[in-house]
């Protein structure tokens, strides 16, 4: 380096004095309790599905308001939120599962790829094998640990020959990290599984019709930290393939898993953001209050 | 104030939180009662007063090692977030800042004692007159940033941060002086070595409360002022390595 100690000094001066002005309180303070516009940027640069002014009713009651969020490619999203905030209401949206209830109705534009899922040509069973589910209680079907697999792909017709669906049998299991387990007992009951293998064998079969979004409704709540360990770990292997949507309970779950958070409130998307900042400097008080546990 | 002051569901934790901060903040109350009797101590020549001084400084010691246990059970314990997670490791920093203080009190004290140990002649007052203006800087923002966190008050906290200058280009004018009467006799050099090290204690006193002032910041605000600075501070200095041949 050529320069002189005093050159360097002048530049060093130079460059503190904006810097620490910078650091001056902005009069930024937390959004108030009564704003329920969403804080923070709910866009993201290259996104999987675009959901906006998404409204969802049960009969007379609205459960959802004027939701609008990004899901980008490949990232994991968590939903947050206290119990009754919407959160796996909106989850049930992105593949349309509330069609099954009868007095749900949902309003607004939900695109995935920029095809609107709620379009009256739209396939429900070949958007639900595009975006696939796992729900918080294992359910794998009362069938051996192979069919409970196989049994997506042959629906689907992805398959043509017994080769080809044994091909995809192991590779599913071996992505969700349950083949090396079940290798030798293909034909056991699914159900003979523990209750993390189950939720594994769950994700196999989620995987296995190649999905393009995975939505998870709270799939380690019913399992111990070692099996919800394994999960977690399998959630940020299959980023790379896949668009991870998760609803959860535990904030350090989602603070691990995921690389945005959106915190939901009584029907109102409050904030949505990178998800440091959302667990270390969140905008709004009542996201603040919840990860912080000051609810009242 | 972008902080909640309400209280948490598990009033446990709020309990926690609280006997932390009192603790470091009687930590702070304590290293600035180090700081004042180590000048006194100086000043008076009164060096009974200046070894309590360094025995004391272990009671500070013994504080930061509580408090950063209490930072690590709250930690695993209750998983902080938000700006509880903000309080507990600006905490924790600030009992690293403190502790430091406490070292500088000692260190002045044991400079007392070596400059008069009784064998030599004491030094000539004109070598310790500095002393005086610049403990007195060092002790106020000692003071202002304790109360600036004891109200997590970020405008006074700033304006530590602005003034630390002030200590700063004191401690450089010092040591000029120094040197001047150094270069006119010779035999003031051993005693001046012994106030080269109390004006540096008190000069990085000085630095410690300006940490202190920015762990404030961040507590409050959720910026973070230094990593923003030494960025700034880099990307001057490669923005200078590029532009010189």
């Amino acid at each position: 380096m050529s320069t002189t100690f005093i050159e360097t000094k002048t530049a060093l001066d130079t460059a503190l004095r904006p810097a620490t002005d910078a650091g001056k309180p902005s009069g930024v303070e937390l959004t108030d309790y009564d704003n329920r516009q969403t804080v923070g940027n709910i866009t993201v640069d290259h996104p999987k599905m675009v959901c906006r002014n998404v409204n969802v009713y049960y009969g007379q009651k609205q459960a959802l308001r004027e939701i609008g969020i990004d899901i980008g490619a490949n990232e994991v999203i968590a939903f947050i939120g206290p119990s009754g905030c919407g959160k796996s209401t909106f989850l049930r949206c992105l593949n349309r599962m509330n069609d099954t209830i009868v007095t749900c109705r949902v309003t607004g534009q939900l695109k995935l790829d920029d095809e609107d899922i709620y379009a009256p040509d739209i396939d429900v069973v070949q958007l639900r094998a595009r975006i696939g589910m796992v729900f918080q209680k294992p359910n794998p079907f009362p069938k051996s640990i192979y069919e409970n697999v196989a049994y997506g792909p042959r629906i689907h017709g992805m398959v043509n020959t017994k080769a080809e669906l044994d091909d995809l049998v192991r590779a599913s299991l071996e992505r969700a990290g349950l083949l090396k387990e079940v290798d030798k007992r293909m034909n056991d009951p699914g159900t003979s599984l523990s209750g993390g293998q189950q939720q594994r064998l769950c994700i196999a079969r989620a995987i296995a019709v190649n999905p393009e979004v995975i939505l998870m409704d709270e799939p380690c709540s019913a399992l111990d930290p070692i099996a919800t360990a394994k999960i977690e770990e399998l959630i940020d292997e299959l980023r790379e393939n896949y668009t991870i949507v998760i609803v959860t309970h535990s904030m350090q779950q989602a603070a691990r898993v995921s690389q945005r958070t959106a915190y939901f409130h009584l029907g109102d998307l409050i904030e949505v953001g990178e998800t440091d900042h959302i667990f270390t400097n969140p905008k709004h008080k009542l996201t603040e209050d919840y990860i912080t546990g000051r609810f009242g | 104030m972008a902080i909640s002051q309400d209280a948490h569901t598990v009033k446990q934790f709020d309990l926690q939180l609280a006997n932390l901060r009192n603790l470091v903040l009687e930590m702070g109350g304590l290293t600035e009662d180090q700081l004042k009797r180590a000048v006194a101590a100086l000043d008076e020549e009164d060096m009974i007063a200046a070894r309590e001084v360094i025995l004391r400084d272990r009671l500070v010691n013994g504080m930061q090692v509580k408090a950063d246990e209490d930072c690590v059970s709250i930690i695993a314990l209750r998983q902080p977030l938000g700006s509880d997670l903000r309080m507990i490791m600006s905490l924790a920093n600030t009992v690293t800042d403190l502790e430091r203080i406490g070292d500088g009190a000692k260190k002045i004290c044991r400079m007392a004692v070596q400059i008069y140990d009784g064998v030599s002649s004491p030094p000539s007052a004109k070598l310790l007159r500095d002393v005086t203006p610049m403990a007195a800087l060092a002790a106020e923002m000692l003071h202002d940033s304790l109360d600036a966190l004891a109200r997590l008050d970020v405008e006074k906290a700033l304006t530590i941060i602005h003034n630390d200058d002030e200590l700063d280009q004191e401690f450089q004018s010092a040591l000029r002086r120094l040197i001047t009467y150094m270069m006119e006799d010779q035999r003031t050099i051993g005693h001046a070595i012994n106030v080269v090290f109390i004006f540096k204690a008190l000069e990085r006193i000085g630095d410690h409360c300006k940490n202190i002032a920015e762990h404030i910041v961040y507590l409050v605000e959720g910026k973070n002022i230094q990593k923003r600075r030494n960025l700034d501070m880099s990307l001057a200095i490669l923005a200078q390595e590029k532009s010189s041949p």
